[in-house]
């Protein structure tokens, strides 16, 4: 286990028990994330992407195998951490600048000072003018800038991304997507992005790893070599683009189709 | 809804009233309903009129509201206050919750309205037996709701505020507490009725004062009446605190996206 890697996974595995019996959802699961490198996972529903993500987060626990932040295991959540959720995750109590700040004053800083970061944030996520706005009178792309700008202020090493843009229309998705790249052009964390979406993983990542269907494996790993800085809309197009999306595209269905071969109920875990 | 629409809502509100208050005074006059027994609505009018302007046998008519609404008031804000702390408490911290539960569980079944005979007897018949009896009505409920509440808190919210840096305590000021909110102020529209209840089953069962008192003595003197009139009394109370904590209710939670109502 080296210290040059900032997310480093070493045979891993996470069960969870049921009524009906012990499911595994993840099993001898490795991965290395170097710092600064962009790493997205695509697998089919259900097999333990986001368990893999509450393991690296120190949300939950793994019950055999290492789980390693720059060198030393996860003990609890670690500050270095940023964690942007698949559904709404935002204080529906708060208003938008109140949200932004949340991290620094969880972590102590000055209410003022912390608002002065939060303000340039949102400066930044281009919602200057609705920070007194709350949650529910944002839309869907509105509120995940302010997640993205929540989630920034801390200045994570280690950014984790469970779908965050799954539920947004596909125009708003690609503007997330922009979004999200010129934010961590400026920040260089190493990313766990989870994503079902495969394009969406080639379009992002400098590398791509597929797991297999439950339990969850890493069945290989995809280096993307496109040129930074990526435009989104334009690389949707681009011929090498189109023939590393078809490659992935064959491996991926295979495990798909494998994944609805066992009738075993699937059972979504929240792992808090 | 329109203009028009609401008119309408009004008039038949009210031709609801007339036909119930007119059907029941009619039976009465032509010999259907003895109102000796059952009232009479111009009779109630009649009793409530004297009571205001003459006072009662125990009293002015304005204290026994007051020591009422004293005693209520008193037992709903400790009984909530205590009902609110026990159950973000035994909601956040799963090792006390699995002690007590099984407590409180054998607590709210028992009929708690009896408890009101044990604090006039260690109590006495001032405001605090009848205190005591509203705080543990009104504690039940509350607690549930807080209980629940802080259960129902938002996973992912909370797994957020803890990736963010929150604290044990910081997650239950900042993120369980304002969640639990709406729950425990829907608990607290309810709990009122419970206070009333228990300072008029108080009163009721011994007191020097109060609308219990007031009822209990229209049925001793056979004053259906009476009995009729108090119950208007604590009605306008009740619905006037219902008021109060509506309006206190939007003002905390104006976070809240606007729902629509029922009414």
């Amino acid at each position: 286990m080296a210290a040059d890697t900032a997310i480093s996974m070493a045979g891993v595995a996470r069960r969870f028990v049921t009524p009906t019996g012990t499911i595994s959802a993840l099993e001898n699961f490795s991965l290395d994330i170097a710092p600064g490198e962009f790493c997205a996972i695509v697998g089919p529903t259900g097999c333990g992407k986001s368990t893999t993500l509450g393991l690296i987060a120190g949300l939950a626990k793994p019950q055999d195998g290492n789980v390693s932040l720059f060198g030393a295991p996860v003990a609890g959540i670690d500050p270095r951490v940023g964690f942007v959720f698949q559904q709404d995750a935002l204080f529906p109590w708060r208003n938008v600048l109140s949200n932004v700040c949340a991290g620094p004053l969880f972590r102590g800083t000055p209410k003022a000072e912390a608002e002065r970061q939060a303000r340039d944030w949102l400066q930044r996520v281009g919602l200057a003018a609705f920070e007194t706005s709350f949650p529910h009178q944002l839309s869907g792309g509105m509120k995940k800038r302010v997640a993205l700008a929540q989630t920034f202020i801390n200045g994570p090493k280690i950014l984790l991304m469970d779908e965050p843009f799954s539920a947004l229309d596909v125009q708003t998705r690609e503007l997330m997507q922009e979004e999200l790249l010129a934010l961590w052009e400026q920040n260089r964390a190493a990313v766990l992005f989870v994503t079902h979406d495969l394009d969406e993983a080639i379009l992002l990542a400098d590398k791509v790893a597929v797991l297999t269907s439950r339990p969850a494996r890493v069945k290989s790993v995809y280096k993307i070599d496109l040129p930074r800085p990526r435009n989104v809309a334009d690389l949707r197009y681009d011929p090498a683009f189109i023939t590393i999306a078809r490659r992935l595209a064959d491996e991926l269905k295979e495990e798909v189709m494998k994944a609805r071969m066992p009738p075993a109920p699937i059972t979504k875990q929240v792992a808090v | 809804m329109t203009r028009a629409y609401r008119y309408k809502i009004i008039f038949y509100r009210f031709l609801v009233l007339l036909v119930v208050l007119g059907s029941w005074e009619g039976s009465t006059r032509f010999g259907l309903l003895d109102p000796f027994f059952f009232g009479q609505p111009s009779g109630i009018a009649v009793r409530l009129y004297t009571w205001t302007t003459q006072g009662t046998a125990i009293g002015p008519l304005w204290l026994q509201v007051w020591v009422t609404l004293y005693e209520a008031t008193l037992g709903f804000f400790i009984g909530s206050a205590l009902g609110i702390v026990c159950g973000i408490i035994l909601g956040r911290n799963q090792f006390l919750a699995d002690i007590f539960s099984i407590y409180i569980k054998i607590a709210n079944s028992i009929p708690r309205v009896v408890l009101g005979s044990i604090f006039i007897i260690s109590l006495g018949l001032g405001i605090w037996s009848k205190v005591a009896l509203a705080v543990v009505l009104v504690f039940f409920v509350v607690f549930a709701n807080a209980f629940q509440g802080v259960r129902e808190a938002d996973r992912a919210i909370i797994a957020n505020a803890r990736i963010l840096g929150a604290s044990n305590w910081q997650i239950t000021t900042g993120v369980v507490i304002p969640s639990a909110l709406t729950w425990i102020l829907a608990s607290l529209h309810v709990s009122f009725g419970f206070a009333l209840i228990g300072a008029i089953v108080g009163e009721f069962l011994g007191a020097k004062q109060g609308m219990g008192l007031l009822i209990a003595n229209a049925q001793g003197t056979f004053d259906s009446n009476g009995v009729f009139a108090a119950m208007i009394l604590v009605a306008v109370v009740a619905l006037v605190m219902e008021a109060l904590l509506t309006f206190i209710e939007n003002r905390l939670i104006s976070w809240r996206p606007e729902v629509v109502r029922a009414e």
